[in-house]
């Protein structure tokens, strides 16, 4: 056991190390945003405008895995809860409620998947692929069941969420929440009993079993609250940030929500950063479409490519000998 | 083996994709009727529109030729125990390298053809080498790594498309195949080109090379054990590699089939609208047919006649066709739980 805390202890040097990296990293870019003529504060805006869904997604889904369940379905969910949420705010007239549907949706996706995970013994990765699927064709459905037009619906102006007018510029509360709610994930994980029935439930499910606790009680609840947190992601895609659902409006967030997971090593306040600098790539990758002398040299494609070449890079860099809990993605059967 | 016999191991695949295929189109019933449509009706269309006459079955192939191939490079991605969701970016590539060889560059009428297949295969196989070697040296998980590279290849093609292949005058699509590169039509009016043979046999010798050779035994001892195969002296590292290469193999000829072997376009669209999808729907395609090459021939079929029914579906019933992608998810989904089957049957007995 000894040995082990040890591996722990230079983990996470290794981790605050590359954050430091990071840091480093995102400082020079506001020396070259400052040297092109970008406004760092519309940076800044944009990075955590994107950061929000990826943090919201990546924090969910950091509870989710340490009970021992994996949903790659995130995608899916993002999608899903962006239309639901759109349909939400039209039905009740106001963009906060909107967002609330979101969660709610997620929450349902999330509940249906732990279901079939914990009930059915299903093979995880597969649901999950299954819900990403289902997404595809039930987003474009719906888009059109609801409101007769295919592919995209645009949000009212008065249902929009508005953002707060801060020192450090606009901010959605969204993104309040999100920052909040990591920091709330990571209390929750490590100094409740729940949190710690959740761990136990993904290392060793066993012995939580044999200490009277139901495993399959807390894995849906996670999941549950999983799904919930990135139904709120996907829902403030339209509702605070694009104003309008589109069909393919997670763009592989839910898969870069997995690579901040997997970079976090299902740490939430480190899926936040990992969000961060995810996000801030993107938001970079908006602001440099748009810059006059940027525009003009470098296609407009390839600026698209940026957060997903990021993704990749962070991953390969980072990746390393992260522990993860023992019964991940592993149905329990009681004997 | 000694003799063959339809034991009960043989038979309950086909029974567990029977039910995952009921249950999806039930659940997909039930949101039709959320939304008042007569699933009825719809599902009279749909299936009407899939298999109702021969030129729609030529058709149904139509759509199948792509789908069995993303699906071959799933299911081979499977059998080595990796989950390469891949094919979409690969079978762009694979579109691309089609369209550039057939559109670009003048052959004898046969060998064109052939040459383009071949540069389509080559640059899908390409492009999924970096997943593979990401995998291999670093550990990362091919299902980010994948889809990573589906994103960028999106992009990456489009951009390809308007800046080096559009044709002149016309920047939204490339320049089409000519004559010499386009695999000739089966029947006059349908979609159905000779490509659907190659696609077929390309299933067929992956089978052959799964379950007859040395290599293919090797492949799928890794996936089933791979501490079998360590111990057995089997690299899994090569193995790896190998899997992801003829997966992209696979992909690319499926989007190359899309291009040179598909009416009336024979040319790649610069919103990529004539491929995009597939990938993925192969996805769906590999687990309804078990993750299995000959099955998900099959299931391709049933797929491609959903997407091709789905068509007179909304046209007479009104129900947009992407529901049937919905109901695969949902198939998908269904299959997931081992033991369905067995719920079931629990379930009618009490």
């Amino acid at each position: 056991m000894k040995a082990l805390s040890g591996f722990k202890g230079l983990a996470s040097r290794a981790r605050v190390a590359w954050l430091l990296v990071a840091v480093i990293l995102v400082a020079f870019l506001f020396y070259v945003i400052e040297e092109f003529g970008l406004s760092p504060v519309s940076l800044l805006e944009g990075g955590l405008l994107a950061m929000t869904p990826l943090a919201l997604t990546a924090v969910g889904e950091c509870i989710n895995e340490k009970s021992g369940v994996v949903n790659i379905g995130l995608e899916g969910i993002l999608l899903i809860s962006s239309v639901a949420g759109v349909f939400g705010a039209e039905l009740f007239g106001n963009g906060i409620l909107g967002l609330m549907v979101g969660a709610l949706t997620g929450a349902f996706i999330g509940f249906v998947f732990g279901v079939v995970s914990v009930y059915g013994r299903a093979d995880q990765v597969v649901a999950g692929m299954g819900i990403n699927i289902f997404a595809l064709g039930f987003v474009q459905y719906l888009l059109m069941s609801i409101w007769g037009f295919p592919g995209i619906h645009l949000v009212q102006k008065r249902l929009m969420v508005r953002p707060i007018y801060t020192p450090i510029g606009q901010l959605s509360i969204v993104t309040i929440f999100a920052i909040i709610a990591a920091g709330l994930a990571h209390i929750f994980l490590y100094k409740t009993v729940l949190g710690f029935r959740i761990r136990a439930t993904g290392e060793s499910p066993e012995a939580v079993d044999v200490a009277g606790v139901r495993v399959d009680r807390v894995r849906i609840l996670s999941s549950t609250l999983g799904g919930a947190l990135c139904g709120l992601g996907g829902a403030f895609m339209p509702l605070a940030w694009f104003g309008a659902a589109v069909k393919e409006i997670s763009a592989g967030r839910g898969f870069i929500a997995l690579a901040c997971v997997v970079f976090a090593g299902l740490e939430p306040l480190l899926a936040l950063a990992a969000a961060f600098i995810f996000g801030f790539a993107e938001g970079f990758s908006f602001a440099v479409a748009v810059t006059p002398g940027v525009k003009e040299v470098i296609p407009f494609y390839f600026v698209n490519m940026i957060p997903y070449i990021t993704t990749l890079m962070i991953v390969t860099i980072a990746i390393g000998r992260k522990r993860f809990p023992k019964a991940s993605g592993v149905p329990y059967r009681r004997e | 083996m000694k003799r063959f016999k339809i034991s009960e191991v043989h038979i309950r695949p086909f029974i567990q994709s029977g039910v995952g295929v009921l249950l999806g189109l039930l659940l997909g019933a039930l949101l039709m009727v959320i939304f008042r449509y007569d699933p009825i009706i719809a599902y009279y269309w749909l299936f009407r529109g899939a298999f109702g006459s021969i030129s729609d079955i030529m058709e149904t192939l139509a759509f199948a030729t792509p789908l069995m191939l993303t699906a071959l490079t799933f299911a081979i991605g499977v059998k080595t125990g990796l989950f390469n969701i891949g094919a979409e970016g690969q079978m762009y590539l694979g579109a691309l390298g089609a369209a550039a060889a057939a559109g670009a560059i003048t052959l004898p009428a046969g060998l064109h053809v052939a040459v383009a297949t071949a540069f389509g295969m080559f640059l899908g196989a390409l492009w999924a080498i970096p997943a593979a070697l990401l995998k291999m040296w670093r550990g990362v998980h091919e299902v980010i790594s994948t889809i990573m590279f589906n994103w960028i290849a999106f992009h990456f093609t489009i951009y390809l498309i308007i800046y080096y292949f559009a044709e002149p005058g016309r920047a939204e699509k490339t320049a089409p195949a000519l004559p010499g590169a386009r695999y000739p039509i089966l029947m006059e009016g349908s979609s159905l080109t000779a490509v659907v043979f190659v696609a077929i046999a390309f299933c067929i010798g992956i089978y052959i090379y799964l379950w007859g050779t040395k290599a293919g035994y090797e492949l799928r001892l890794v996936g089933a054990n791979p501490d079998a195969a360590n111990y057995a002296g089997v690299s899994s590292r090569r193995v790896m590699l190998l899997s992801f290469v003829l997966g992209g193999l696979a992909a690319g000829l499926a989007g190359a089939s899309q291009i040179i072997g598909r009416p009336p376009a024979w040319s790649l669209y610069a919103t990529l609208g004539n491929v995009i999808t597939l990938g993925f729907d192969g996805i769906g395609v590999a687990l309804i047919g078990r993750n299995h090459p000959i099955g998900g021939m099959f299931a391709a079929v049933f797929y491609g006649g959903l997407r091709h029914g789905s068509r007179l579906m909304e046209y007479r019933a009104g129900v947009y066709s992407e529901l049937v992608r919905a109901i695969s998810g949902l198939i998908v989904v269904a299959l997931a739980i081992p033991e369905i089957v067995a719920i079931i049957r629990r379930r009618f007995k009490r």
